[in-house]
């Protein structure tokens, strides 16, 4: 576990110093523009604009961030050969891979958590209060960051058997796949037999259900948002990273580096 | 050698156990989520310009994208049992503005924004307003004439309205004579359960979208019904002539030698004699309903 | 039979090519050796012998096709081995967002080396390589051979057992190639194992206690190098001087002059007679050394051989 440490603060230390963070400039900038702009044009509708506006961003980022670092983590390490030295060290290839997954999902936790007090600063701008239904966008940004762990984990498994170009689009694909994995389960007006439905059915399950992750649709409109939601989620990413990461371990642990 | 094997033995075992796992807890996720109540982000974006601005060459991929979720949202409302649509105008409305050539769009529609709940969203004027911008965009194609002579003779009532539109379709190049036969029979005689038989008929065999043949269908069921309970009203009412007074049942006309058997409705339910010795479906019917609640139209 | 710090038995690894990767291409074929506990062995070879392929066995960076080896006693597919082995990979390049010394201390971690333990080998480590004035110089902004010198710390920063160095000397100056070959020594009295490559002859030679030749992924001769590399021995060269106009000296016509300088070749069993004439016509003897064959000509030979072998059972095969 030392060994992962070790690489995970490593990996969080090259993020920084790749200037990752400089994202939560832009951010920065975007929520300020829509903090002055919101306050001069709509009436009664500024909380939701803020809140769906910061959410929105917040992901987008993040998704970014998660699909293009996770991808770069291990196939950087391949290519540049950096990875050489580091294996020759009593360091098991999946600790390895265990570091830099844990890495960037520290980086991601805390470019994610910088970009939620943002939001917030911007929601106290525009209302001058905190109300209690905006604790819920709390919660939204748990959830985002467990859906972005979620595309680190799947990323990683990518790059470790195809090449770079081709992780980051199966990642997005995966990613877009799972978001609409949901509607293969519920679909209608379409006639189909019953045997391409169990197999659509199955499917949905198997993909990653990455709609369990958003709870914007409410949150935006000042819902609550139950408890269940959120420990199901936590659970599910959970699982599913588990199920990613092992994935990944065995392809890395056989894989000859170039 | 056998150490691998052991290692991959367990190490299936575990991503199956994953997997179920994550199927499991996926239903459990599935039921927690109903309670969102996330229905109002049907639509984030409900300017179709904005949308349109925002597809840039896209528009018509998004449109038909925008379409597919009409259906999709029309099947869910169908299936939940639910009457409310008040969101297919604007999914239709964006759909159209994105693609204004969808046609099965406008069509689809015509059909549903039109037709009294629970088949439709009873909102013929929204029906109008689609039509009229397709008839716009697409002038050549003559079926949203015969779609907007419906909306007029169905549910607008209005036959002056309906028999124009039926005349204006007439005219374009390649339109079949029916569209002409209508126009005339519905100027003479306003609504006439031949002609609603008829503009029933002519949608039900040229239907492509599933949903809007079903409909004809149903329609064309009631409109039948209809015509056999004013035969049976006619039946009853000779009988009253002969007899000088009103059967009570159905079987009464039949020993009369006015009618051999009992006849039966579309669904198979006889028919029946009710209040003053008018024929009605059966209770039992399951068209009944519907007859009733056209009834009250 | 002693264990030896490196045992490879019958190692091979292929790599598949072509359309498909349905072709195979053998980079090392059934290669068998040990290198003895303490000993230094120089592994030599020209380009694209399979030198590192062998090393990226030994350090399970690549998996063999075939074949096992064992380091320390341990099979090398046991990674807490690693403790005890150095490695340093060819043109090594590290996190170019660390400085020499962040990037020696976060290799030092590996090894469960307590903070004080750390800075202080890190510290030792820096000044044998040379490195002491650029160790806040992040990695990127070094040059080829202080990252050539940076890898060799790492190497060598946790004291161990086995030392593997993959081109240890390449892109060094004369002054860095003293260096290595310094700290090649020093780990030889500590009583360490090194294994290295290179194609360099005279760092094999001066260096090794035996050397292993490799060649189109077969192992083609092991042994001392004297042993190895003398029986070509190719007589030897003289360098004089001679000012004034030259006599009649029956050398001058075997010899190439530049200015007042002469170079001649001859064989061994003319030498002192060439040396008394030279005498006689008072040059200046500046050098006399034995001609050996260059590792050029040593590899050409075998791979002279080897296309004769091949082409021979082309022909037998047709
Ligand atoms: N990843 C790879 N895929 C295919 N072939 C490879 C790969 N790596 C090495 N080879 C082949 O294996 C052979 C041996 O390569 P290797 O790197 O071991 O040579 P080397 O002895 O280290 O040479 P050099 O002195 O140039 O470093 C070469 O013919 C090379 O083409
Ligand atoms: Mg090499």
């Amino acid at each position: 576990m030392r060994n992962v440490q070790t690489v995970a603060a490593n990996t969080f230390r090259e993020a920084v110093r790749d200037r990752v963070l400089y994202n939560l400039v832009f951010f920065a900038l975007l929520m300020m523009g829509a903090a002055i702009l919101v306050g001069q044009i709509s009436i009664g509708i500024e909380r939701d604009v803020i809140v769906s506006l910061g959410l929105t961003a917040i992901s987008v980022i993040g998704i970014f961030i998660a699909i293009f670092l996770g991808v770069a983590l291990v196939s950087r390490e391949m290519d540049k050969r950096t990875l050489y030295a580091l294996l020759a060290k009593p360091v098991k290839r999946w600790e390895f891979l265990l570091g830099k997954f844990f890495g960037l999902v520290m980086t991601l936790t805390v470019n994610t958590a910088a970009m939620a007090a943002g939001l917030y600063i911007a929601l106290w701008s525009v209302n001058h209060a905190l109300l209690k239904s905006d604790t819920y966008v709390l919660v939204a940004v748990y959830l985002i960051l467990l859906k972005l762990a979620l595309i680190v984990a799947l990323a990683l498994l990518f790059s470790c058997f195809t090449t770079p170009f081709l992780a980051i689009l199966f990642t997005a694909g995966m990613y877009v796949a799972g978001l609409l994995a949901g509607d293969l389960r519920t679909v209608h007006g379409v006639e189909l037999d019953p045997g391409t439905l169990r197999l659509m059915r199955g499917i949905s399950y198997l993909l990653p259900n990455f709609e369990n992750f958003n709870v914007m649709g409410a949150v935006v409109h000042g819902r609550g948002v139950s408890a269940a939601i959120a420990w199901q989620a936590t659970l599910y990413a959970i699982l599913y990273i588990a199920i990613v990461l092992m994935g990944a371990a065995v392809v890395f642990s056989r894989r000859n580096l170039k | 050698m056998n150490h691998r094997a052991i290692h991959g033995t367990i190490l299936g075992a575990a991503l199956l156990a994953g997997f179920v796992g994550v199927w499991k807890l996926q239903e459990k996720v599935d039921t927690e989520r109903t309670t969102l109540q996330m229905e109002n982000d049907e639509l984030a974006l409900r300017s179709p310009a904005v949308m349109k601005r925002l597809s840039l060459e896209y528009a018509p991929l998004m449109g038909a994208i925008y379409w597919t979720r009409a259906v999709q949202y029309f099947g869910g409302k169908h299936q939940a049992h639910e009457q409310n649509l008040d969101q297919l105008w604007p999914i239709l409305d964006i759909a159209t503005t994105l693609d204004p050539n969808l046609i099965v769009a406008y069509h689809f529609g015509a059909t549903f924004l039109s037709d009294a709940p629970p088949r439709g969203a009873g909102e013929p004027d929204q029906a109008v307003m689609l039509l009229e911008r397709g008839i716009k965009a697409n002038p050549e194609h003559w079926r949203f004439y015969q779609d907007l002579g419906n909306v007029y003779y169905f549910d607008k009532k209005d036959y002056l309205k309906a028999s124009q539109a039926f005349e204006a379709g007439g005219r374009l190049p390649g339109t079949p004579a029916f569209m002409k036969i209508m126009a005339a029979k519905i100027a003479a005689e306003g609504e006439s359960l031949e002609t609603s038989f008829a503009l029933w008929m002519d949608l039900y065999q040229t239907a492509t979208n599933k949903d809007v043949r079903k409909n004809a269908e149903d329609h064309l069921r009631l409109v039948k019904m209809e015509m056999e309970l004013r035969a049976l009203n006619q039946i009853a009412d000779a009988y009253e002539r002969k007899t000088k007074q009103r059967a009570t049942r159905i079987s009464d006309l039949a020993q009369a030698g006015l009618l051999s058997g009992q006849p039966l409705d579309p669904e198979g339910s006889p028919y029946v004699l009710g209040h003053l010795g008018r024929a009605e479906p059966n209770p039992k019917s399951p068209l009944r309903e519907e007859w009733m609640k056209e009834k009250k139209r | 039979m002693t264990q030896g710090a490196i045992e490879i038995e019958n190692l091979s690894k292929e790599y598949p090519y072509g359309f498909l990767n349905l072709k195979k291409k053998m980079s090392l074929e059934g290669l068998t050796m040990r290198v003895e506990d303490g000993e230094v062995f120089g592994f030599l070879g020209p380009n694209g012998a399979g030198k590192s392929t062998t090393i990226k066995l030994l350090m399970r960076l690549i998996f063999p096709s075939a074949g096992t080896a064992r380091i320390l006693g341990k099979s090398i597919d046991d990674v807490s081995m690693h403790g005890s082995i150095g490695y340093l990979p060819e043109q090594p390049y590290f996190y170019d967002y660390l400085t020499a010394h962040e990037m020696l201390d976060y290799f030092a971690r590996f090894h469960g080396l307590t903070a004080n333990d750390r800075s202080a080998r890190v510290a030792v480590m820096l000044k044998k390589v040379g490195l002491d004035t650029a160790k806040k110089i992040q990695l990127r902004k070094y040059s080829k051979g202080m990252l050539q010198r940076v890898g060799l710390a790492q190497a060598i920063l946790h004291d161990p057992q086995v030392v593997v160095l993959d081109e240890p000397m390449s892109g060094l100056d004369p002054l860095g190639r003293r260096e290595v070959r310094d700290i090649i020594l020093e780990l030889k009295r500590e009583g360490r194992t090194v294994l290295f490559s290179t194609h360099v002859l005279s760092d094999a030679e001066m260096l090794c206690d035996r050397v292993g030749v490799i060649v189109g992924g077969k192992l083609r001769g092991m042994g001392a190098p004297g042993e190895l590399l003398d029986m070509k021995a190719q007589g030897m060269e003289i360098l004089f001087e001679l000012s004034g106009v030259p006599g009649n000296l029956p050398l001058l016509t075997k010899a190439t002059r530049t200015g007042e300088r002469y170079r001649a070749q001859l064989p061994e069993t003319e030498l002192y007679e060439a040396l008394d004439a030279l005498k006689a016509a008072s040059a200046r003897i500046l050098l006399v050394t034995q001609i050996k064959p260059t590792l050029e000509e040593y590899f050409m030979h075998l791979v002279e051989a080897d296309r004769a072998q091949a082409s021979a059972v082309e022909v037998s095969g047709k």
